[in-house]
């Protein structure tokens, strides 16, 4: 098992610590997996109890110059990787102007994914800090836990998807930009734990909370709706009057937490 | 005692006395007749830091009649005066500080604009001399650097951080974060920055050595320092002996003596690889850079079908790496002391491991104090009587 990356470009990597420390703001411990073409940042548990799941794609080749992997088998060709995303996210933080970026997976005191950025000195030697983030390697029969929710291939430019509230899609929605919804889930917060998102195929979307005192409602139009590219997932909403609204009643702590962690700024988010 | 600090001046007492207050909670102030001496030690006795101010630095300084005037404060009270730098350097145009010996108060004036006056009386303890023993000039290794260097490398450990290791080559220094705990180590990242000698101003290292000291001590000085803008020079020798963290103008004389771990005494081990196994830093794979270092993943975990992913040998782990005590090797100029029992009564186990370091003189108002006098070895300066701690 075998994985060695290396990165030049500073945008690319300046994305890449974008991407890492979402992930970090949304969860202690994470699961990777990496394959010949793409990263996988996973987490897959809590779902029961209205938490976040979150399931993040990365093509490796937008980011790497250099990536080779030799997985767990050769009909195997993954590996899947449990750590600490902080960990990450600090490993990064302080190499933001490096000159270039290696990440490989070694074997120090424990498993580990080690980074080494060479950074810019004022000699002719270059300064090289090196982190080694203890990693979990995980075994190949727990992976089948951790497969990639079903959902169809959305045709978007930038392919990071970053959350999903799993709920039944009847209606999908391009969401407001999303600071905005940011500064409206924040002041609601403080009146309720709960919030309601409705939305419906004609691009409106409503935020509402409701407590014995007060209710409280935000709407949103002209949002648009996605077409889904695979036919049989749209059966339930074909029928489905553009008008009706379809809802969920979220914990509004939650999506608070989702929407303070984006560092990324999405060309499209759905919901 | 009267002296009269103007200008820029201020800001930087000011930022000493915010310095010193990350290292001790009394400040000794001491004028002396080369200049005046503010000095703080932490409760572990494992830091200790110096600002020698010189005459030349004052508009005004008188020493006084009383030559033999040494008092002690809280810092915190000191740093009350000298509260908000930003504003300081705005409005405050000189700092009068005069003791008044009928009333027993040393009275900070600050000057400001439009004829402004704050006038801080502040009550003072009698206390003797506070002197660490150390001496920079026998230190087998230096290194001095821009401040700025240093900063930038702190910048990579998190602020939590206690400890940290500095080792150096002839060719290279690598700064490591220190993990103690057997428990923490297998679960803790490791972060290593390694910085070529040429970076340096001065680097003279007699032989290769690795020290572990307190970060957050040197992080105090390091504030004062990048205000400063002038170089910072390390003196150190072998483990367990202290490092001096240094800084000098013509009218400034800075310096932080902190305490280092010791290496457990190895009585078995006489021969010569192990010692040099244990004296020399592990050398960083020099090939990173040109990634010809490859390593691979033993499979303890996963049982596959194959089972022929082969499993290498773990990277030998770092064999200088030894486990730190406190026994202190006892030699005739030993200037350190096993500060294990005071550690555990001010309840700060990190710097348990660390000894205390020797001070001439009697320092009266603690018992530990008394303690660490009756043990030492050596008699560096004779002893005084306790002064009474109680001011008229």
């Amino acid at each position: 098992m075998k994985f060695r990356a290396k990165l030049v470009d500073v945008g690319c990597l300046n994305h890449f610590t974008r991407v890492v420390n979402t992930i970090s703001k949304l969860t202690k411990t994470c699961t990777l997996r990496l394959t010949t073409d793409n990263l996988f940042f996973m987490l897959s548990d809590k779902v029961a109890n209205g938490g976040v799941s979150m399931w993040c794609e990365l093509s490796q080749a937008n980011f790497f110059d250099e990536f080779q992997l030799e997985g767990v088998s050769a009909e195997a060709n993954e590996i899947y990787l449990e750590f600490q995303p902080e960990n990450l996210s600090r490993a990064l933080r302080t190499a933001q102007n490096a000159k270039s970026l290696k990440i490989k997976l070694t074997k120090k005191h424990c498993p580990c994914l080690t980074l080494a950025a060479e950074l810019p000195s004022l000699s002719s030697v270059s300064r090289v800090v090196t982190h080694d983030i203890p990693v979990d390697v995980i075994p190949r029969r727990l992976w089948q836990d951790l497969k990639e929710p079903s959902v169809p291939e959305f045709d978007v430019s930038h392919r990071v998807q970053l959350c999903r509230l799993i709920t039944e899609a009847e209606v999908s929605i391009y969401l407001p930009p999303l600071k905005t919804m940011k500064n409206v889930v924040d002041r609601m917060k403080n009146l309720s734990h709960h919030l309601v998102v409705e939305a419906n195929l004609s691009g409106e979307m409503n935020l509402k909370i409701e407590t014995d005192l007060v209710s409280v409602s935000t709407h949103f139009k002209d949002l648009g709706n996605p077409s889904w590219g695979d036919d049989s997932s749209q059966g339930p909403s074909q029928d489905r009057a553009a008008e009706v609204m379809a809802c969920a009643r979220v914990d509004i702590k939650k999506l608070q937490q989702f929407l303070a962690s984006q560092q990324v700024n999405p060309s499209k988010a759905m919901c | 005692m009267d002296c009269m600090v103007t200008g820029g001046n201020v800001k930087v007492l000011a930022k000493a006395i915010h310095s010193l207050s990350r290292i001790g909670e009394e400040l000794y102030l001491e004028p002396q007749e080369d200049g005046l001496a503010l000095r703080t030690v932490n409760s572990s006795r494992s830091a200790y830091a110096c600002f020698l101010f010189a005459p030349l630095f004052f508009q005004k300084y008188a020493s006084g009649r009383n030559p033999t005037f040494r008092c002690k404060m809280a810092v915190k009270c000191v740093q009350a005066v000298f509260r908000s730098l930003s504003s300081l350097e705005k409005t405050v145009e000189r700092c009068h500080i005069e003791l008044n010996v009928e009333k027993s108060r040393l009275t900070f004036t600050l000057h400001c604009k439009h004829g402004l006056l704050k006038t801080h009386n502040l009550s003072f303890q009698d206390s003797e001399s506070l002197q660490a023993v150390f001496d920079k000039d026998s230190c087998p290794n230096i290194l001095q650097a821009q401040p700025r260097l240093l900063v930038d490398t702190v910048l990579h450990f998190p602020p939590s951080l206690e400890e940290v290791s500095v080792s150096v080559s002839g060719e290279r220094v690598w700064f490591r974060n220190h993990v103690e705990e057997e428990a923490e180590r297998s679960r803790a990242m490791l972060t290593e920055l390694c910085i070529s000698a040429e970076e340096f101003e001065q680097f003279a290292v007699s032989a290769p050595t690795r020290i572990t000291f307190c970060l957050k001590e040197m992080r105090g000085l390091l504030m004062f320092a990048e205000s400063s803008g002038l170089p910072v020079s390390l003196y150190f020798d072998e483990p367990g002996r202290p490092v001096v963290l240094s800084l000098t103008d013509s009218v400034l004389e800075v310096n932080f003596v902190l305490a280092t771990l010791s290496e457990e005494s190895h009585p078995q081990n006489h021969d010569n690889t192990n010692t040099d196994r244990r004296a020399q830093p592990p050398p960083p794979p020099d090939d990173f850079m040109n990634d010809d270092m490859d390593f691979l993943i033993a499979m303890e975990t996963t049982e596959l079908a194959a089972g022929g992913s082969g499993c290498s040998p773990p990277q030998a782990q770092d064999a200088g790496m030894s486990q730190l005590r406190t026994r202190a090797a006892s030699e005739g100029e030993e200037e350190e002391e096993d500060g294990e029992e005071e550690a555990e009564d001010t309840g700060r186990p990190p710097n348990k491991k660390f000894r205390s370091l020797f001070f001439g003189s009697v320092l009266p108002t603690s018992s530990q104090a008394t303690n660490q006098t009756l043990r030492s070895q050596d008699v560096l300066a004779s002893d005084s009587e306790d002064e009474d701690p109680e001011s008229s």
